[in-house]
C-alpha cells in the first residue's frame, strides 16, 4: 500500500495522447506518412473550397438556362428545372403520377422485404398483388386509366424496371444453369457450360446489339416484339449465366454428406435440391449474389446505347437541348448520386447479411 | 453385379435411372436442336424477303467509311475486313494500356486502403466506395463531357506541365524527335530484360548452392537504365524534342491522344481500380499476422517480409478475381461506341447498318471478345498454377 502511495502516477507524455497523441500515431507515424499527410492536405486545400465555392457559392439554383451561362458557378437549375424529364422521361405529362406511386410501391415492398425472417406465403401473395398494381399502373387502360405504351416508358421507372425484372428472372435460370452445369448427364451439362462461358466471354453491348438488330430476324413474318422487351431479355439472358456461377460457388461449398444423407433418406434429386441444398447453398451465396445485382443495376445504363430512354439517357436528352448544353458536370452528377444512393444501400444490405452469416457460422452448432 | 442387374430387371424402364437419364438428355438436346432449327429458318426467310445477302462475302468489298484514329493505315477505300481489323486494334490498344494501369492503379489504392496513415487510408476508401458505385458508362460520359465541355480550346490550352497541353482537342505532349538513336535504346532495354533474367537465374542458384546473396535489386536497376542510357549516349545522343506548338486553330508536332481515348481510358482505368483495390486488400488481409510476425522473428527486414512472405501468399488470393476484373476492362471497352472512340464495336455497328448483315456481324462481335476473353484467362491460369502452392 505504502509503496503506491509514495510512486507518483506519471502521466504519458503530451505528446503521446489527446489530439496531439492521435494525429502523431494517426498522420505522422514515419517519414513517408508524413509527406502523404502533407501532400494530401495541400491537395485538398487546393480543390475543396474551389469546389465548394463551385457548387454551392457562386451556384444558381431555379434560373432559366440563360441565366445559367452568364452565373460563374454551378447551374443546378439544369436539374430542378427539368426534373420531371429526367425522371419520368416521355411518359405523359399529366399521368406521371402513375409511375411514382408504382416506384414508391415497389421500393416499399423491397425495403420490407430486406429481412428473410419476414419471407412467408402472405408475402408472396401481397407481391403478385404489388407486382400487378405496379403493371396496371405503368401500362394504364383498365379503370380507367389511360393506355401507355411501353415505348413511353422512360427514366427511372424503366431503369428500375429492366433491373428489377432483369433480375427475378435471371434467378431462377440462373439455378438452372448452375444445376446443369453440375449435373452428370454428359449432353446437359455441356450446354450449360458452353451457354455460361459464351454468355461470360462478350460484353452485354453484345447481347444488346442482337436483342436489337439481329432479334427481328429471329422471328416468324409478322410478329414484332417490343424494344423494352427484348432489352429486358438480353439482360435476363446475360445475368443468367452470372448468377450461375456464383451459385455454382454455393453448391460446390456445400459438404458432400449433405448429398449424401438426403439420398439415403430417399429423397429424388428435385427433393434433395429443393429440401435440402438449394435454401443452404443459395443462403451463402447471398452476399456475391448482390454484388451481381448490383451490377446488374447498373448494367441496365447500357441500354443508352440501343437507344431506350433509361434515366441516362434522359438526362443526355436534356443536354442536347441548346439552353441546357454545357451543364453536363452537373447533370452527370446528380445521375451519379442517383445511382450511388442505390447501390450504396443494395451493398450495405450485403455486408449486413454477410455479418448474420459469419455470425452463425461460428456458432458451436453449425458444421465446419 | 449380379443383384444390381435383378433389380433393373424388375424396374420399369421408365423408372430407371440410367434410362431416365438417357431420356432426359434425348428431349432437352431434341428440344435446343428444333429451337436452333426453327430461328435459323425464320432468319434464312426473313433474310431472303428483305434480300439481305448471307455469308462473310462483305469482307472484302469497300468500306466506304471513315475511322477516327487507327494504328494502322486505313482509309475509305480500304476494305471491311481492314476496317475490323482496325477497330480489333484500337480495342487492344485500350485494353492493353488500361489492364497496365489499372493494376498498377487498384495495387496501390488497395495498399493505401491498409495504410496506417488515417487520411489516406480515408481517401482510397472513398474512392473506392465512389466509383465503385457509379456506372461505368455515366463515368465515360462525364470524362468525355470534361474535354468536350469544360477543357479550353487550344488557343488557352491547359498547360500544367512544360511540353504537355490540355485542350478539347485532346492531350498534346512533347516526344524526342524522330532519331535512329530512339530505336537502339528502344532494343538496349530489351536486351537489357533478357540480361537481367539470365542474371537472376544466375543469382538464385548461385545463392542455393553457396548461400551468397547478390544485389539483384540494384544490379538490375542499373542494368535497366544504364544500358540503354549508353546506347543513347554513344549513337549521337539527340536530344531534339518534337514540341506541339500552336499553329492557326489547332497544335502541330507532338504526340496527340484524342479526347475519345482518354475519356476511354481514364474511365475505364478508374472504375476497374475501384474494384481492384478492393481484391487487393481483402488479398492481403486474408494472410494471417502470424506470418508477419514469424518472418519478422527469423530477421527479415520489412520489404523482405512484404517481397518474400506477405507478397507470394496473397497473389494467390488476388490472380482469380483479379483476372475477372481485367476481363471486364476489356469487355467494357465496347462501351467506346457510346463516346464515339472507334473500337470494334463501334466499326462492326457500322458494317452492320451499311451491309444489313446483323447476324454475321453479331456474330463476328462475339468472336473477338471471345477470343480475347480466352487468350487472358488461359494466360492468367497459367500464371496462377505457376505461383499456386506446391504441397507435398
Amino acid at each position: 500500500m505504502s509503496a503506491t502511495t509514495s510512486i507518483k502516477e506519471i502521466k504519458p507524455p503530451a505528446t503521446n495522447v489527446g489530439v496531439i497523441g492521435w494525429l502523431r500515431q494517426h498522420l505522422f507515424n514515419g517519414v513517408f506518412s508524413s509527406i502523404a499527410t502533407l501532400l494530401i492536405f495541400a491537395f485538398l486545400i487546393k480543390v475543396v473550397p474551389q469546389f465548394i465555392q463551385w457548387a454551392f457559392i457562386d451556384s444558381v439554383w431555379y434560373t432559366s438556362g440563360q441565366e445559367c451561362h452568364a452565373a460563374e458557378g454551378a447551374c443546378w437549375s439544369v436539374i430542378t428545372r427539368n426534373i420531371r424529364f429526367n425522371i419520368f422521361g416521355y411518359y405523359p405529362y399529366h399521368e406521371q403520377w402513375r409511375p411514382l406511386v408504382a416506384m414508391i410501391l415497389l421500393i416499399g415492398m423491397l425495403v420490407y422485404s430486406r429481412d428473410w425472417n419476414r419471407w412467408n406465403r402472405k408475402l408472396g401473395y401481397a407481391w403478385f398483388i404489388g407486382l400487378f398494381v405496379m403493371g396496371l399502373l405503368m401500362k394504364g387502360g383498365l379503370f380507367g386509366l389511360i393506355a401507355v405504351e411501353s415505348t413511353k416508358w422512360s427514366g427511372l421507372p424503366l431503369t428500375l424496371l429492366l433491373s428489377f425484372f432483369g433480375i427475378l428472372a435471371s434467378y431462377p435460370l440462373g439455378v438452372v444453369l448452375a444445376l446443369g452445369r453440375q449435373s452428370t448427364m454428359p449432353v446437359i451439362k455441356s450446354l450449360s457450360v458452353v451457354y455460361i462461358e459464351m454468355i461470360r466471354g462478350v460484353p452485354l453491348i453484345t447481347m444488346l446489339f442482337m436483342s436489337s438488330v439481329m432479334f427481328p430476324l429471329f422471328l416468324p413474318e409478322g410478329v414484332t416484339i417490343d424494344k423494352v422487351l427484348r432489352a429486358q431479355a438480353a439482360i435476363i439472358l446475360f445475368t443468367a449465366a452470372y448468377i450461375a456461377e456464383v451459385v455454382r460457388g454455393g453448391l460446390q461449398a456445400m459438404d458432400r454428406g449433405q448429398y449424401e444423407a438426403a439420398e439415403s433418406l430417399g429423397l429424388n434429386y428435385f427433393q434433395m435440391m429443393r429440401l435440402i441444398i438449394l435454401p443452404q447453398a443459395l443462403k451463402i451465396v447471398i452476399p456475391p449474389t448482390v454484388g451481381i445485382l448490383i451490377s446488374a443495376f447498373k448494367d441496365t445504363s447500357l441500354v443508352v446505347i440501343i437507344a431506350l430512354y433509361d434515366i441516362l439517357n434522359t438526362t443526355k436528352s436534356i443536354l442536347t437541348e441548346p439552353e441546357w448544353t454545357g451543364f453536363s458536370t452537373e447533370a452527370y452528377i446528380f445521375i451519379a448520386m442517383v445511382y450511388y444512393l442505390c447501390c450504396f444501400s443494395m451493398s450495405q444490405y450485403s455486408r449486413r447479411i454477410e455479418k448474420q452469416l459469419e455470425y452463425k457460422n461460428t456458432s458451436p452448432q453449425s458444421n465446419s | 453385379m449380379a443383384t444390381k442387374n435383378d433389380n433393373a430387371g424388375k424396374t420399369r424402364f421408365w423408372n430407371d435411372q440410367k434410362t431416365r437419364a438417357v431420356l432426359y438428355q434425348i428431349f432437352t438436346a431434341a428440344a435446343v436442336a428444333f429451337l436452333a432449327y426453327y430461328l435459323i429458318s425464320n432468319v434464312q426467310n426473313n433474310m431472303a424477303k428483305q434480300s439481305i445477302a448471307s455469308g462473310f462475302g462483305f469482307i472484302g468489298k469497300e468500306a466506304a467509311f471513315e475511322i477516327g484514329e487507327s494504328v494502322i493505315d486505313y482509309s475509305a477505300a480500304d476494305s471491311y475486313g481492314r476496317a475490323l481489323v482496325v477497330g480489333v486494334l484500337n480495342t487492344l490498344k485500350v485494353s492493353v494500356t488500361g489492364m497496365i494501369l489499372t493494376t498498377i492503379l487498384g495495387t496501390l489504392v488497395g495498399v493505401a486502403t491498409l495504410s496506417k496513415n488515417w487520411l489516406l487510408s480515408r481517401l482510397a476508401t472513398v474512392y473506392v466506395e465512389t466509383f465503385q458505385n457509379i456506372p461505368v458508362l455515366l463515368q465515360l460520359f462525364f470524362f468525355y463531357a470534361l474535354f468536350y465541355e469544360t477543357f479550353p480550346g487550344p488557343r488557352q490550352a491547359l498547360n500544367p506541365f512544360t511540353g504537355v497541353f490540355i485542350t478539347n482537342r485532346g492531350i498534346d505532349f512533347a516526344v524526342p524527335a524522330a532519331h535512329p538513336a530512339w530505336a537502339y535504346a528502344g532494343l538496349a532495354v530489351l536486351a537489357a530484360l533478357v540480361i537481367i533474367y539470365l542474371l537472376k537465374r544466375w543469382s538464385v542458384r548461385r545463392q542455393e548452392k553457396t548461400g551468397r546473396q547478390f544485389p539483384m535489386f540494384w544490379a538490375g536497376l542499373g542494368i535497366f537504365v544504364g544500358l540503354p542510357f549508353l546506347v543513347w549516349l554513344t549513337s549521337g545522343a539527340p536530344t531534339q524534342m518534337n514540341i506541339p506548338e500552336l499553329k492557326g486553330f489547332n497544335f502541330s508536332g507532338g504526340k496527340n491522344i484524342s479526347p475519345e481515348f482518354s475519356a476511354l481510358l481514364f474511365g475505364l482505368v478508374l472504375y476497374t481500380a475501384s474494384f481492384i483495390a478492393q481484391i487487393v486488400r481483402a488479398g492481403i488481409q486474408s494472410i494471417s499476422h502470424g506470418q508477419t510476425e514469424a518472418a519478422m522473428s527469423i530477421g527479415l527486414k520489412p520489404g523482405q517480409v512484404l517481397k518474400l512472405v506477405i507478397f507470394p501468399q496473397a497473389l494467390r488470393v488476388i490472380v482469380p478475381p483479379l483476372t475477372s476484373q481485367l476481363l471486364n476492362l476489356t469487355k467494357n471497352s465496347s462501351l467506346a461506341v457510346a463516346i464515339g472512340y472507334p473500337d470494334f464495336v463501334q466499326v462492326a455497328g457500322t458494317t452492320i447498318n451499311q451491309t444489313g448483315q446483323a447476324v454475321e456481324g453479331v456474330a463476328l462481335m462475339m468472336l473477338v471478345y471471345l477470343t480475347i476473353s480466352l487468350v487472358t484467362s488461359a494466360y492468367m491460369n497459367w500464371y496462377n498454377k505457376k505461383i499456386a502452392i506446391i504441397e507435398r
